[in-house]
């Protein structure tokens, strides 16, 4: 690699009115822009399209119909891609999704112990704790500290499987269904569903308690 | 490459601080960083493997010391510099002052915004059969290329179980280099705790790594 000898360092005063990083970032735009390579409403349009279409309520909607619909469950699990993209109100998915499902006697969780890799279009943008090093070095290693850090703990017996994303395969886990959720609509069990319980790394809200 | 990145297993990093109603964004530059990474792959100036490739190869001191989209940046100047899409005089100047190269793809507008909110497809026509099936006992080969490999070095010599063909798939070892797509059959291999991390390891835990045919041999 030839361009290590830029500018590598780094300072942490972001949020001073106009940081290095941020002039860093509008150079190379007006660079980007000036050479003819991109329209710079097109950045804008792929920025709004993250922040409006893609986010948690994806997921929630595939996690609520498999936990009312028993055969969109199976298949689900059975090719994911094939069964959300009969979903026309949630973004459209590539061919790579798996669901995995939690059950009383298996607990699933989801990491990219190499970057970043995330089912953005179930979930949306990945939190920054996903993204950082001690998710990524422990998520493998010591599930159940990784757990604890979320003040989440499974019974002694249960088993942990850690998924590493290191494929293009994304994961999606299928949290278990809350207990006294006996007729609620889709809609409201979708409510339940946290980005965290998705990911493995947390449980659905439990009804009635306080969010 | 045996870079920081690969940080499966390695201690020390702390604790998981998980940020209550984290933004998307926690400044408006990550948003530009991002649209940017994504618009010049989309026009065709690198592919996703050798985005990744760029990021792992920064030095490990900056790795560790930058922001996710800290990160992005630095990675994607090197790679357009490199590619010769950025002369090092623009970014010097602070704007294009050398003749711009074509992209493969060409301008990225508006109207391609849409077709990258898809996730792109990954499979491809298997040039030979699958060496593997489900229920296969199989060695991660101890194997350490210099360049990208999507094998993590906490699995390289260990022996797991073929669970599920996830059909035949670009091979980012060859995609990142630009080698070429060079279709690899590609396994979920899992593995058990102890086998990864002796035999004080949690007996519960299972882990699962996605590995390309040429990671793996026969046990």
């Amino acid at each position: 690699m030839t361009s290590h000898d830029h500018d590598h360092h780094h300072h942490d005063h972001d949020h001073s009115e106009l940081s290095e990083t941020e002039l860093r970032v509008r150079a190379l735009e007006t660079i980007l822009t000036e050479k003819g390579y991109v329209d710079p409403a097109a950045l804008d349009a792929i920025i709004q399209a993250y922040e409006t279409k893609i986010g948690p309520h994806n997921g929630a909607q595939v996690v609520a119909k498999a936990w009312s619909d028993p055969a969109f469950k199976r298949s689900l699990l059975e090719d994911a891609s094939k069964a959300v993209s009969t979903l026309g109100h949630v973004s459209r998915v590539g061919d790579h999704l798996v669901a995995v499902e939690n059950t009383p006697q298996r607990h699933n969780m989801v990491v990219c112990t190499l970057c970043s890799c995330y089912p953005w279009e179930m979930l949306g943008l990945p939190p920054v704790w996903y993204k950082a090093a001690p998710y990524r070095s422990r998520a493998v290693k010591d599930p159940r500290g990784v757990l604890a850090d979320f003040g989440v703990s499974l019974p002694k017996q249960t088993e942990i499987r850690v998924w590493d994303s290191t494929a293009e395969t994304r994961f999606l886990v299928l949290p278990m269904r809350p207990a006294g959720t006996d007729g609620w609509s889709e809609q409201q069990l979708a409510e339940l569903v946290t980005r965290d319980s998705m990911i493995g790394t947390g449980f659905p809200k439990t009804p009635g308690a306080p969010s | 490459m045996n870079g920081v990145h690969d940080m499966g297993g390695m201690d020390g990093f702390g604790k998981v601080e998980p940020e209550p109603n984290e933004p998307m964004f926690h400044t408006e530059w990550e948003g530009r960083v991002l649209a940017m990474v994504r618009a010049m792959g989309a026009a065709g100036a690198f592919n996703i493997d050798t985005s990744r490739f760029y990021r792992e190869t920064l030095p490990p001191d900056v790795y560790l010391s930058s922001s996710y989209y800290q990160k992005w940046l630095l990675g994607l100047e090197d790679m357009l510099i490199d590619k010769g899409y950025v002369a090092p005089a623009d970014v010097a100047a602070g704007h294009a002052v050398e003749p711009a190269k074509p992209l493969k793809h060409g301008k990225f507008k508006r109207d391609d915004v849409e077709r990258i909110m898809v996730r792109g497809k990954f499979g491809r026509a298997a040039p030979a059969p699958a060496k593997f099936r489900p229920g296969d006992r199989v060695r991660a080969k101890n194997m350490h290329p210099a360049t990208h490999t999507r094998l993590p070095r906490y699995t390289r010599g260990h022996v797991g179980v073929v669970e599920r063909n996830l059909g035949c798939n670009v091979f980012p070892d060859s995609a990142a280099m630009e080698a070429g797509e060079n279709p690899q059959w590609l396994y979920t291999v899992v593995f058990d705790g102890s086998e990864l991390w002796g035999p004080d390891a949690d007996p519960t835990v299972k882990i699962s790594i996605d590995a390309f045919e040429p990671y793996l041999e026969a046990v």
